[in-house]
């Protein structure tokens, strides 16, 4: 981060749902073709974050901007969604639409572009996440880890400057969550800003640049060594929540068997 | 078992075709009104403004309390009476069967527009679309494939009420069949159960496809 301007940016941003404070004056920045990987327990206000960056919760307090440009807090104009892309945890690619129409349905209606250009560049996209071949399948034939690549697939395909993604891989079966995080590890290899939320400790080391760590709505540590963070955190915080995913070996079975003889 | 020579004298048959059409045409024009305002009452009463929603589920619970019997006598009758108007027993039908497809289509839009899972328009929202493209393009074609099965259901169920409109003098299939046992109760005694029997096989053969349509469309959208 040399001073340039952040891709995108978070000042201040505050969201309450009532008396609960979920986001409680958040600054974050990532920068061009950085990868911000936010960790945290759950109800810590992750998703919350990743929302309010979209634009999908009004913010009660804060600014986004995106490329040096501020994005209204509330009812933001298309062409200011566009340049965030977000991928969700469960499934949401459009039913009533193929494969194809999925990935072609924002830039053909939203930008207007024609259905070759929308098509050919939906070819790319999908030939890369090895799924042209289902480009007219509909989403309920496909597998979570198929979806999941679609639904990349669809948010790349508006061309957006920062694409965060919201624990893709949490719903699905465990085989299948390689097949997307690799995806999303080539799409960072490929210099993508994203803004990742994931419960993946071993994904979210091999490709965060950065790493925070979110608490109770505020950030508990960032850290701009990935390994070293994983390896050992510096606050107390972040060191017992790394430790949720650690499990004691038990020490050996007892010599005998459990039966009476 | 005697009096079959019923369905083969005269113009038996063809006299019950002319009522079938009678109750196909009725029940037609009724869909082809009903679905294009069930459609809007149902978007209307998605609509976030309180009173519209009331207003439209007290008018809904009205139409679908009211037996169609009641809601014929009122329309026939109650139109001559109160404003003078000379309706037609089939144009008094064809109201009461738009209303009630109407209010009954309208709470199945509403449905299920309600049933499209909230990810959905976040999605849209995200892919930058606006809520009218949203709606287009989302929307309104997953509530319409939830639709088709209860909507072919409900065209059954308008086929076989349509029997009631017989009570204010329309001549739709049964009342022909009436007319035709009535006429030959003398020479085919036992003819009722015959005529009966060709009319059941007649409303069999318009419902039956509905139904059969029904349970394919709803296969195919299951998933």
């Amino acid at each position: 981060m040399s001073g340039a301007t952040p891709m995108l940016e978070l000042r201040g941003l505050r969201k309450s749902f009532g008396d609960e404070v979920v986001l409680d004056g958040i600054d974050l920045s990532v920068a061009s073709g950085e990868v911000l990987v936010v960790l945290g327990p759950s109800g810590c206000g992750k998703s919350t974050l990743l929302r309010c960056a979209v634009g999908l919760e009004p913010l009660d307090s804060g600014e986004v901007l995106v490329d040096g440009n501020l994005i209204s807090a509330t009812a933001r104009d298309a062409s200011l969604r566009q340049r965030v892309g977000m991928v969700f945890q469960s499934y949401d690619l459009f039913p009533n639409r193929t494969v194809l129409g999925n990935v072609t349905l924002s830039p053909m209606v939203v930008q207007h572009r024609s259905r070759s250009d929308a098509e050919e560049q939906a070819h790319s996209l999908l030939d890369r996440v090895g799924l042209w071949d289902k480009r007219d399948s509909y989403p309920s034939t496909l597998s979570g880890g198929q979806r999941q690549r679609v639904a990349i697939c669809r948010a790349l395909a508006m061309r957006p400057e920062v694409l965060l993604l919201d624990e893709v891989t949490a719903a699905l079966d465990p085989e299948m969550v390689r097949e997307v995080l690799d995806v999303v590890i080539d799409l960072a290899d490929g210099g993508l800003t994203m803004m990742i939320v994931t419960h993946e400790m071993r994904f979210a080391e091999a490709v965060a640049d950065r790493v925070v760590m979110l608490d109770q709505g505020h950030i508990a540590e960032t850290s701009d060594d990935p390994p070293a963070f994983f390896r050992d955190p510096a606050t107390p915080r972040a060191r017992a929540f790394l430790s949720t995913f650690d499990y004691r070996r038990r020490s050996g079975r007892a010599s005998g068997s459990l039966t009476k003889e | 078992m005697g009096g079959a020579e019923i369905l083969f004298q005269g113009e038996t048959i063809s006299r019950l075709l002319s009522g079938l059409m009678v109750t196909i045409r009725i029940s037609l024009v009724s869909v082809a009104i009903s679905i294009p305002v069930g459609v809007v009452v149902g978007i209307a009463m998605s609509s976030r403004h309180l009173l519209v929603r009331a207003v439209l589920r007290a008018i809904l619970e009205f139409v679908r309390v009211m037996p169609q019997l009641v809601l014929l006598y009122v329309v026939f009758f109650g139109s001559a009476t109160a404003f003078g108007l000379d309706l037609s027993g089939e144009a008094a039908s064809v109201i009461v069967f738009s209303l009630w497809g109407a209010a009954e289509l309208g709470d199945l839009v509403r449905g299920a527009l309600a049933s499209i899972p909230p990810i959905q328009y976040d999605s849209a929202y995200v892919l930058g679309l606006s809520r009218m493209q949203t709606f287009v393009h989302i929307i309104l074609p997953q509530a319409l494939a939830r639709l088709m099965p209860p909507t072919m259901n409900l065209v059954s169920r308008m086929v076989k009420t349509t029997s009631l409109c017989m009570l204010i003098g329309v001549v739709e299939l049964i009342r022909v069949g009436q007319q035709i046992i009535d006429f030959n109760r003398f020479q085919y005694p036992t003819g009722a159960l015959w005529v009966y029997l060709a009319i059941f096989v007649m409303y069999f053969l318009v419902c039956w496809p509905l139904s059969i349509a029904s349970r394919r469309l709803e296969r195919r959208w299951a998933a």
